[in-house]
């Protein structure tokens, strides 16, 4: 187990590793980035003295060895903007973001899960039809859209909540429910079809035939085993929510990471991006190396891959 | 062909989303003749005109938006750019990803944990904030938002490619072909893909809904193609402003969207339960 665990820690490190990489390659491929630094008009001889200074004429290679031995120091360099360190504005903006995607998250599962086990079991019914409608209907919808949709409906027709900002819980709710639904979508989805798959298995039909209550049989026996693939879709769509929290919170005006993200790339602050996506990563790589980690912990067969 | 097509339309849910995909696809085709008016023409005294008035130019079906536009004719000419770079970006990241997955798949050994690795830094960069920093980075062209999104999403292709390619290059028909002396490549492309392509063409329908998606995400955003060209995305950017007093502008193109990628994911739905009951997790 312990060699599991170290496996896991040492292929996370290598992920956030080939992250940070592609993120400084990324944000290089249009080129020489200290255009970005300066206003278009500059001279030749001021843009030297900036690439100079920045480090920006030395190879590659060398500018990523040192911004990533900076970074593993928590030094992710000052915002071009608000001449603060760029880490600082990303961790400011961070509870925000958590808050906004724990309540997405929750809201899917409070909707995804019964919906599924209700699909799984009563097959054909009128409660599938509806599952596998919300989860259709949920994964078309464009995102941005639904949640303009929602501020038409709930902010200027009926006035009912707060079209942005943050503070109240009435702040969370158009946010969360526009981010919650693609997410919702696909773990109903999964859910069902993998409940399905686990309640046509023999043990199944051991456990129904010792006369074991359905209840039971569903959430005893099939439940269970039914929840492991969906944990890491439920792992993947953490990514997805924090992911898409950026176009969430720029519509909403809720002062997250995302919105800091959309506003550096559109003011060329681009210490602020790297920040924010080796952040990012750093935390859904975390995220999904705990369902891992979880999984072993109930599937004892996993430990020894 | 006939009796596959004939089995496809005995779901009558997949039917309607073919004959909406036909409709979409045709009017794309057909944008600069059917539409009624043109779709960059303005006209401030017919500014944010309700769906169903007339002008003295005809009917506005959708009603104008804030600059006099009719809604309908730019619905039009914005389906070219959704279906475009839905199609264009899956080519680029089916080539990318079936590509990866067939080597990945063949030598599991080497490859196949290179790929596992790539796929998850991708997996833990959030998808939005590359596309944007990439396009903001290099500019918003179609040639940038087809390569953009054809990079960012082949991991699914790999994937499912390299789990079937497991299993089939254990099987006699490939043993017998290195046997004989084939070629690694000629393996790959004459021996495996053939067996491959069910999976790639359900996959591919799926994910040319997601792009449709995601273009509309960076249209919004003002990351997609150049402003003078209409899209859907970039309409409901404009009507967003005037969402209390003029809401077809903006919910009229999101329909369009939702429409379309239903009727896509449909058709998606019904062709992997035809072509592989095993896919059935085809998701994310």
């Amino acid at each position: 187990m312990i060699r599991y665990v170290l496996g896991r820690l040492l292929y996370a490190a290598a992920v956030i590793v080939g992250v940070s990489l592609a993120v400084f390659f990324l944000v290089r491929l249009g080129g020489d980035p200290t255009a970005l630094f300066l206003p278009p008009e500059s001279s030749a001889q001021e843009i030297a003295r900036v690439r100079k200074l920045m480090g920006f004429d030395r190879p590659l290679w060398e500018q990523y060895l040192d911004f990533a031995w900076k970074a593993l120091h928590g030094d992710f360099g000052r915002s071009l903007r608000y001449q603060q360190p760029a880490m600082q504005l990303v961790l400011e903006r961070m509870p925000a973001t958590l808050q906004l995607a724990a309540a997405a998250l929750a809201l899917s599962l409070l909707v995804s899960v019964p919906l599924a086990i209700l699909a799984a079991t009563h097959r054909g019914s009128i409660l599938d039809r509806t599952g596998l409608l919300v989860s259709l209907v949920g994964q078309s919808f464009p995102t941005f859209w639904l949640a303009i949709m929602l501020i038409l409906i709930f902010s200027e027709i009926w006035g009912i909540l707060p079209p942005s900002g943050r503070g109240t819980w009435r702040h969370l709710v158009m946010p969360a429910v526009a981010l919650a639904a693609y997410s919702t979508a696909i773990i109903t989805r999964l859910l069902r079809s993998s409940l399905i798959e686990v309640l046509q298995l023999d043990y199944i039909r051991t456990a129904r035939g010792k006369g074991l209550s359905s209840s039971s049989v569903v959430f005893g026996h099939a439940l269970r085993n039914a929840a492991i693939p969906t944990l890491t879709v439920v792992g993947l769509q953490v990514g997805a929510l924090l992911g898409g929290a950026v176009i969430t919170e720029e519509i909403f005006a809720y002062p997250g990471v995302g919105r800091l993200a959309i506003q550096a790339i559109a003011n060329r602050d681009f210490t602020v991006v790297q920040a924010f996506v080796v952040f990012m990563a750093a935390l859904i790589v975390a995220i999904n190396l705990l369902v891992d980690l979880g999984y072993a912990l109930l599937d004892p067969r996993l430990r020894s891959r | 062909m006939r009796r596959f097509l004939r089995k496809f339309l005995r779901s009558w849910l997949a039917a309607f989303g073919l004959a909406v995909v036909l409709l979409v696809v045709v009017g794309a085709l057909t944008a600069t003749w059917i539409s009624p008016f043109d779709p960059a023409a303005q006209d401030i005294l017919r500014r944010l005109l309700p769906p169903l008035s007339r002008s003295e130019d005809g009917l506005h079906l959708l009603g104008t938006d804030a600059l006099g536009r009719d809604v309908l004719s730019r619905l039009i000419a914005g389906s070219r750019v959704s279906l475009l770079v839905g199609v264009l970006s899956v080519v680029v990241s089916g080539v990318i990803g079936v590509t990866f997955g067939l080597i990945a798949g063949y030598d599991d050994k080497r490859a196949g944990r290179v790929l596992m690795a790539i796929t998850d830094v991708q997996l833990a960069i959030p998808f939005l904030v590359l596309a944007i920093a990439v396009v903001a980075v290099l500019g918003p062209s179609l040639f940038n938002l087809v390569m953009v999104l054809g990079l960012t999403n082949w991991v699914q292709y790999a994937r499912i490619v390299r789990a079937e390619v497991l299993v089939l290059r254990n099987r006699e028909f490939v043993l017998a072909a290195r046997a004989l002396g084939a070629s690694t490549p000629r393996i790959l492309l004459v021996h495996l893909l053939p067996n491959v392509t069910s999976s790639i063409i359900v996959v591919s329908s799926l994910q040319v809904a997601k792009m449709i998606l995601f273009e509309s995400s960076l249209s919004f955003l003002g990351l997609g193609v150049p402003s003078t060209i209409p899209t859907w995305g970039s309409m409901i950017a404009d009507g967003r402003d005037y969402v209390a007093h003029a809401w077809w502008v903006a919910a009229i193109p999101g329909l369009a969207i939702f429409i379309t990628v239903v009727a896509i994911n449909l058709v998606g739905d019904r062709l992997r339960d035809m072509l592989d009951p095993r896919l059935k997790q085809v998701e994310n």
